[in-house]
């Protein structure tokens, strides 16, 4: 495993005025520097330091908020460098974690319109976001792009930008990664539980609001849910955490208003199962792997 | 005891000092935008620095108390009016039952704060009482306030606490200027920048233009130069596109190398624009003072400094509660 994690240089530090320090893991998103970003979030997190009051990790990078009326900026400093050496010597890299079935409209109406409605200050204002993604990863056609986006799992990388938005990356290697431009200029509207894509980036928009990534269906169940309505919500009115794994499964129109109704009633549940997610192979066979872990789901 | 709205203004938001610790799922920390002139309007009306109050933008609300009531108005200088009358800022003001308390024009700044003895009693939502309306949660309801709102006043209304002042001396009162200067450190990804980029970020006279809300603050000026590179897998086509990152609250991103957007209380917690600044934690509340229109010039100082200038605050806070406060 030395070769993968630790292959990463050194993380650049810097600070973010006088209560944000920012650690940057690597300049590109890979799988490695995800994976050190969240190992060194929880190193820092189980040394329960007085003063730090956020510990964020991201894509490939972390941000730690802290008062540095109870903890220095230069002992704070040295913790986080400490972590970093920590991580390094870590000989297993392995994480508890869970794959989680999220059912997905495709191509459905809501984001379609919306879609249409912000076309004329899109890259490719005929057709739609699908139809520009398919042609931005020289696919055949929207429904191709469509498979590649469900037949692969995604990590999530980063829980941010609003309320429990997660950020997904796709476990398969950089040459099948599905990459697509943001918005020229972010809209103001987008769907609740809109699945987007920009740069190597997968999310689901969490609530109603503004947006910047390609639209390409919408989730079924919600992801948020501040009354804690939901069962999947008992413990916390957000459902992803970094680390979770996310198998989109494609569903239509019947299906969609199905899974509405049990939300309404208050008995849908997400589709789950643990899983150990081992980062040596996901990099070293990653179809073999991913198939691997999408039979969790299955109870195999 | 309650207060019934019956304008609810602009935008007026139940506040308090926070929400610390959820910012990793995206949940910002919120609170009030001016700190200082919330903690005190607390302090005029006996309350502790925690208590809840509603924020004001531009334009105020106008409600009713259905039973005697401690209030106080403090922030950007408005009319404050009592059933028609004229009344102070920066002081107590006693109500009596059916009174109606309503406000005129903003003459300066953006926002206001309005604190009654007991603070608003809205349920405590993740440790604090602020409104994420982007969220739906917190405050009242999840959302600014409506006509025929009513709002219930904690029970610590009965008792005063010890440190209450009588009033905000002038000397210590926050100002309302046209045109400020706002401290920032440099940093993030400010390496990113030309070195003539980073020369006009900071000599330039940024205008805040009418975008600004409780996420972040627009302004206008001069473009500023990216340099050109490589872009790293998986950040964006654009040279001020990074890979998705945490956001410092306070940090300066200019997408494209247009209009600078410095991110305030209600912040986007994370994104893909690369941050080259950010405004020292005892600086936002300045910002937070500033119009539209507001002349701003960002200047640069070091960490040492900025330790300085949060002590200085920490001073004028003591001075405000005297020896009995926090």
């Amino acid at each position: 495993m030395s070769d993968t994690a630790l292959h990463l240089n050194a993380a650049r530090y810097t600070w973010g005025g006088d209560e944000f320090l920012f650690v940057e893991i690597a300049e590109g998103m890979s799988l490695a520097a995800n994976f050190k970003a969240n190992a060194m979030a929880a190193a820092l997190g189980s040394r329960k330091l007085p003063g730090i009051t956020d510990i964020c990790p991201a894509n490939a990078s972390l941000l730690i908020r802290f008062n540095p009326d109870d903890l220095p900026p230069n002992a704070l400093e040295e913790a986080v460098r400490g972590v970093e050496a920590e991580v390094a010597q870590m000989s297993q890299h392995t994480l508890q974690t869970r794959i989680i079935e999220v059912p997905v409209w495709y191509d459905d109406p809501y984001t379609r319109e919306t879609g249409a409605r912000f076309r004329s200050g899109h890259q490719r204002p005929e057709g739609n976001d699908l139809d520009f993604a398919a042609q931005e990863n020289n696919l055949a056609s929207p429904a191709e792009f469509i498979s590649r986006h469900h037949e692969s799992p995604w990590l999530v990388s980063m829980v941010g930008f609003v309320a429990g938005l997660p950020f997904m990356f796709q476990i398969v290697p950089q040459d099948q990664q599905l990459e697509v431009p943001k918005y020229l200029s972010p809209r103001t509207d987008t769907p609740a539980l809109t699945v987007g894509h920009g740069g190597c980036f997968a999310c689901i928009y969490s609530v109603r609001g503004a947006g910047g990534y390609q639209m390409f269906g919408i989730a079924a169940a919600p992801i948020f849910d501040p009354a804690q309505r939901l069962s999947n919500f008992d413990d916390f009115m957000i459902f992803f955490k970094p680390g979770d794994i996310v198998k989109f499964k494609p569903v239509d129109e019947t299906e969609y208003r199905h899974i509405q109704e049990l939300v309404a009633d208050g008995s849908f549940t997400y589709r789950q199962a643990p899983v150990v997610f081992d980062l040596e192979q996901a990099l070293a066979h990653p179809t073999e792997y991913n198939q691997e872990i999408m039979e969790h789901l299955n109870g195999h | 005891m309650a207060i019934k709205i019956t304008e609810p203004g602009l935008a007026t938001t139940v506040q308090d000092t926070g929400r610390p610790g959820y910012y990793h799922v995206g949940i910002p920390q919120g609170g009030s935008m001016d700190q200082l002139s919330a903690e005190m309007a607390n302090a005029l009306v006996g309350n502790t620095p925690a208590e809840a109050v509603l924020e004001c933008t531009y334009i105020g609300p106008r409600f009713t108390t259905d039973a005697d009531a401690v209030i106080a108005v403090a922030g950007a200088p408005v009319d404050v009016l009592v059933n028609g009358t004229p009344r102070e800022q920066w002081t107590r003001l006693e109500l009596v039952a059916g009174d109606e308390v309503s406000f005129g024009m903003i003459h300066a700044g953006t926002r206001y704060y309005i604190a009654v003895q007991g603070g608003i009693d809205v349920p405590v939502v993740l440790g604090s009482r602020s409104t994420y309306a982007l969220g739906a949660m917190g405050g009242f309801e999840g959302r600014t306030l409506k006509a025929g709102d009513t709002l219930d006043i904690g029970a610590a209304g009965s008792e005063r606490h010890a440190s209450a002042a009588d009033f905000i001396d002038e000397s210590l009162r926050p100002t309302f200027a046209k045109e400020i200067t706002v401290r920032v450190m440099p940093g993030l990804y400010d390496h990113r920048l030309t070195e003539e980029g980073l020369d006009t970020l900071f000599s330039a006279t940024w205008k805040l233009t009418p975008v600004a809300d409780r996420t972040g603050l627009r302004y206008s000026g001069p473009s500023v130069s990216w340099k050109p590179r490589v872009q790293p897998f998986g950040a964006g086509s654009d040279p001020s596109n990074i890979v998705d990152a945490g956001y410092a609250i306070g940090s300066i991103q200019i997408p494209g190398g247009k209009e600078p957007i410095v991110l305030h209380r209600d912040a986007v917690s994370g994104g893909g624009y690369a941050m080259v600044a950010t405004v020292i934690s005892s600086d936002m509340d300045l910002l937070a003072r500033s119009a539209p229109g507001t002349r701003t010039t960002f200047t640069p100082v070091t960490m040492e400094e900025a330790l300085a200038a949060r002590a200085e605050g920490k001073e004028i806070r003591s001075r405000i509660w005297g020896s009995a406060g926090q």
